[in-house]
């Protein structure tokens, strides 16, 4: 590193462990030893706060020892305000903080003080950054620094990833060259599925078959971390868990959704090594090292390759001994999916989806920030916007009318030409109009998408214990008395208050509602390929004799679904036609097809009634059998259905209020937002019904449809498939359910077809409701 | 005219699935907080420019009553303005438009906590309307009967099948309606919260609106000790 220390821009890339955060900072040390560097001399950028946190206690230790005399602080949403204002007063020599941090700090009219002297930056676990939108602020932070320090140095810390280049380009300033250096990977590891008695089941999520092997395992080893995909499915696990745990072993349970006071003493009890086992989801996928992890299990299908091979590095932090993994498959089908990953990680073959251009939404959160911080001029900002490996290929019609947006609001219909929010100066630069406005914008910087969720709570006389969040759309689901899980306990609905949900504790054993919504992972599109290839094969020796049976049954009975064309299934069961598309396009595409198709076939009077989308398949029932399966899966028809009425879905609607809040159309918070009452606050659907309605080319829309080809919507992996397949679409029409589509009906999480359906049942709910309290309708 | 119709004081009302309340006896269509201006008001405070579209959208469906039903009378429940300057910062076009469905009408803006002085539209301008046995006002009164008011925006949430619907609402009972806001741009208050367990009845109705009114039971806040 020392070698480097002047090169423009590095990418460290080791396995977690291997000490490269320290590495990162030898340059840094070195030249600040001297003791001759007045002001910040290097920002260190993480992820997480705790992380910052972390590595300011690390390297303190080392400066303090050797007597340096070096002043290192960190800066994140915690801190408090009177250090912050220090800080900018009289900056550290070392500042380690986040993304969302450092574009408030760009924001503030002394940027160029407080910046002034930087000579480096560190941006650390940036494999993770760049597959966020944080990741695209944080570079658009950096053109801006680069700009007002032109000789500043990017170091970036990155666990194993697919396409090293494509990262070095992304972090690297302009055109300037990024030296990728490789650590030794160590050695391979030692990964496995987990053998058990009873073979799994044939769908769900649960992995509760595997509950006793699991037990055995973690009795076996010091520590052990549990992943799971969804935080549903780790809160049922670790209930199952305890209900089968007879030696009362010390396990804990930590996911996002939890309150930070119990997720923190997670954590401590984590490093003082009391916990054997911790039972966690994506919240532990990056961070801190942890005491003597050495087992990962990964329970469900791990749906990524890269995410696994970096979730199995959270095992045996020493740098060579090799870590040691176990893979759940939740039912049959995952057994196969399980296979295609361990082929995977032994052959390195890592994936990752291309993220395309730098999000523009994104771009008029920087616009906003870089005018809070004084006028600017366009063509300057354009210059060091197209700095930024993600929008080095942004065009300068595409800067206009993001600034236009900012600016008027850019509207087809021009009303704001007083009231305009930048204004162009007699020297044509760009400012605030109503300085006030900066204290807003500053209020809702960053782009993390939290769902709206509710904090709840138990219920006493004076504000209960807090136990975490759940998603509001859930809360709404639940009448007082529905009992689900939270924390590894069961809890009571009893009400709503002032956007708190209030439980009581429930005696029972069994939650009544054991789920709670949550984004769940797609597998991958190169895990679908290896999977389909497994399927194709003649035979499949190396798979459990359920597993093996199983498929050999849908070869003899139907057909095995194929690389290179669509396979759809017809037959009839329980009075109801069933279609059934195996697309392999991952979880939310599938979803999304589902929703496509059952359109069409409304249109063409086929009478669908509902379907269900896994990452393999999405099945259909109706009233009409499906004869010709080609018309419904017309490329053309498809991207006509996602432009029109697919616009008015409710996917959509959660697409758009993401990419308003980042853009700034819209706020999350607002001062005194709690005086105003709730009354004031509209829902971002209104907004997103007008623009539809009245301004249908405006930039919030384009950009939400753009996120429509990637994240819930995904029609991007439609696209895919449909250029995979070209058209061969194989309709075989079946006496009965075949093997394949079987589990799919007891997948959870079946859909109504909307519309008309909807007002039925409200119609039915309405007639219900007033006879039970016995009024006539 | 299709919409959910109950009886006030006697008097028979229906409650129109747009959210305008119509009594036939009289031809009176009632709308409340339409919030004209709201996008301009919110510029001006420098607050983001939202789709400058919603007076537009609050004005046809207005309008579209109006053809239905023939109202010979307008009563504008109050708060019809985003703030008392917004009703002159409109924008021509729609100033003549809001001229064009006054013709020919009685038309009543009650004053609302937002827009309380007079505006310089066509219409008579007034604190509250008695038309017996029914009252006109903005904020609903406790200890009142045949009262219609608006103000809060109330709004229903339900539990469908495991899916969850949220609506703006009329609220009714033997005392008082009140009305869901009509104006495009506008949120709402949940019918749980405790401002409403005070002010309606145990056995108020919710009726939501939406491509039809349906009733239910109002689904109202715990009580507590």
């Amino acid at each position: 590193m020392l070698a480097r220390a002047d090169d423009p821009a590095t990418l460290l890339i080791a396995p977690t462990g291997g000490g490269k955060t320290l590495a990162g900072f030898l340059p840094t040390l070195a030249d600040l030893a001297t003791g001759d560097h007045a002001g910040l001399h290097t920002l260190y950028i993480s992820p997480l706060k705790a992380l910052a946190a972390d590595i300011r206690r690390n390297l303190t230790t080392p400066v303090t020892e050797m007597g340096l005399p070096i002043r290192i602080e960190d800066r994140t949403g915690d801190t408090s305000s009177h250090t912050k204002r220090r800080q900018r007063a009289d900056p550290p020599h070392i500042l380690l903080t986040t993304p969302e941090s450092l574009a408030l700090l760009t924001s503030y009219e002394d940027a160029p003080r407080i910046f002034a002297g930087l000579k480096r930056v560190v941006i650390d676990e940036v494999h993770a950054l760049a597959e966020s939108k944080r990741g695209d602020q944080l570079m658009l932070a950096l053109s801006r620094l680069q700009a007002l320090c032109p000789g500043l140095r990017r170091v970036g810390l990155s666990a194993t990833v697919e396409d090293p280049p494509a990262l070095a380009r992304y972090m690297a300033h302009g055109n300037s060259p990024c030296e990728i250096l490789s650590a030794d990977p160590g050695p391979e590891p030692d990964i496995a599925m987990l053998a058990t008695a009873e073979p799994p089941p044939w769908a769900g999520g649960g992995a509760a078959y595997a509950i006793p092997a699991v037990l055995d395992q973690v009795r076996r080893h010091k520590t052990t971390l549990i992943f799971h995909n969804t935080r549903a499915q780790a809160e049922i696990f670790f209930h199952n868990l305890w209900l089968a745990n007879d030696d009362a072993l010390p396990i804990g349970i930590h996911h996002g959704s939890l309150d930070r006071v119990q997720r923190e003493r997670v954590e401590a009890a984590m490093v003082r090594g009391e916990l054997r086992a911790v039972v966690c989801t994506g919240s532990l996928d990056l961070g801190l090292d942890w005491g003597d992890v050495d087992l990962v299990i990964q329970v469900g299908a791990p749906k990524n390759v890269k995410r696994l091979v970096q979730r199995i590095g959270r095992a045996n932090h020493r740098y060579n001994a090799p870590s040691k993994a176990l893979l759940v498959p939740a039912n049959r089908f995952e057994v196969v999916e399980c296979r295609a990953a361990l082929d995977a990680v032994r052959a390195r073959d890592l994936d990752g989806e291309a993220r395309g251009p730098g999000p523009r939404d994104v771009l008029c959160q920087h616009i906003l920030i870089r005018a809070c911080a004084g006028p600017f001029n366009a063509d300057a900002l354009f210059a060091e916007v197209t700095g930024a490996g993600a929008y080095a290929t942004l065009s300068r019609a595409e800067f206009d009318a993001c600034l236009d947006f900012c600016a008027t609001g850019g509207y087809a219909l021009r009303a704001y030409d007083q009231w305009q929010r930048l204004q162009q100066r007699a020297d044509g630069d760009w400012q605030l109009r109503d300085p006030r406005s900066a204290r807003l914008i500053r209020m809702n910087i960053g782009t993390i998408q939290d769902t709206d969720t509710l904090k709840v709570r138990m219920r006493r006389a004076r504000g209960g214990k807090p136990l975490g969040e759940i998603e509001e759309g859930f809360a709404a689901t639940l009448t007082p008395g529905d009992t689900f899980l939270i924390g590894g306990q069961i809890v009571r609905f009893e009400s709503l208050r002032e956007m708190v949900v209030e439980v009581s504790r429930d005696p029972g054993r069994k939650p009544k509602i054991a789920t709670y919504m949550g984004t769940k992972f797609a597998t991958s599109t190169q895990l679908s390929a290896r999977i389909l290839q497994i399927l194709a094969a003649p035979d499949w020796p190396d798979l459990p004799e359920p597993v093996r049976d199983w498929l050999h049954l849908q070869r003899h009975v139907s057909q095995m679904p194929e690389p290179d064309s669509l396979l759809i299934e017809s037959f009839g069961h329980d009075g109801r036609e069933h279609l059934c598309i195996y697309g392999f396009a991952g979880r939310n595409a599938m979803q999304t097809l589902g929703l496509l198709v059952t359109k069409r076939m409304e249109e063409t009077g086929l009478a669908p009634l509902g379907f269900v989308a896994t990452d393999y398949a999405t099945l259909i029932w109706g009233l009409e059998p499906v004869t010709d399966a080609a018309p419904l899966l017309a490329p053309d028809a498809l991207r006509a259905g996602l432009d029109s009425w697919l616009m008015s879905n409710a996917v959509m609607k959660r697409t758009f209020r993401a990419s308003a809040m980042i853009a700034g159309l819209i706020q999350r918070n607002t001062p005194g937002a709690r005086k105003n009452g709730r009354q004031a606050t509209m829902s971002s659907d209104i907004l997103y019904d007008t623009l539809v309605k009245y301004d249908p080319a405006h930039l919030l829309l384009d950009i939400t449809r753009q996120e429509a080809m990637r994240g819930l919507v995904d029609f991007g992996r439609i696209e895919e498939m449909l250029t995979r397949v070209a058209g061969r679409v194989t309709l075989r029409r079946l006496a009965r359910v075949s093997p394949l589509a079987a589990p799919l009906f007891l997948e959870a999480g079946r859909m109504p077809v909307e519309g008309a359906a909807q007002e039925r049942l409200l119609a039915e709910e309405s007639a219900r409701l007033l006879a039970a309290a016995g009024l006539a309708p | 005219m299709d919409g959910y119709q109950f009886t006030l004081a006697g008097t028979q009302l229906t409650a129109l699935p747009s959210g305008a309340l119509y009594w036939e006896a009289r031809n009176l269509l009632c709308v409340s907080d339409l919030h004209l201006g709201k996008a301009l008001r919110r510029a001006r405070m420098g607050e983001p420019p939202l789709p400058p579209y919603e007076t537009r959208d609050t004005l046809t469906r207005l309008e579209s009553d109006l053809r239905r039903t023939g109202a010979a009378t307008v009563i504008c429940l109050g708060d019809s303005f985003d703030d008392s300057a917004a009703a002159g910062h409109l924008p021509d076009a729609e100033k003549l438009w809001i001229a064009k469905l006054q013709a020919g009408r009685r038309w009543v803006w009650i004053e609302g906590n937002h827009d309380p002085g007079p505006v310089d539209l066509g219409g008579a301008h007034m604190a509250e309307l008695p038309a017996p046995p029914l009252t006109f006002r903005h904020i609903a009164r406790a200890g009142q009967s045949g009262e219609i008011s608006g103000h809060y925006h109330p709004k229903v949430r339900l539990a469908l099948k495991g899916r969850s619907l949220s609506r703006p609402a009329f609220l009714i009972d033997s005392d008082r309606v009140i009305l869901p806001a009509f104006g495009t741009y506008t949120g709402g208050l949940w019918s749980d919260d405790a401002v409403f367990t005070g002010l309606m009845r145990r056995d108020a109705l919710a009726v939501l609106t939406g491509a039809m009114a349906h009733a239910v039971p109002m689904p109202r806040g715990v009580q507590r000790p």
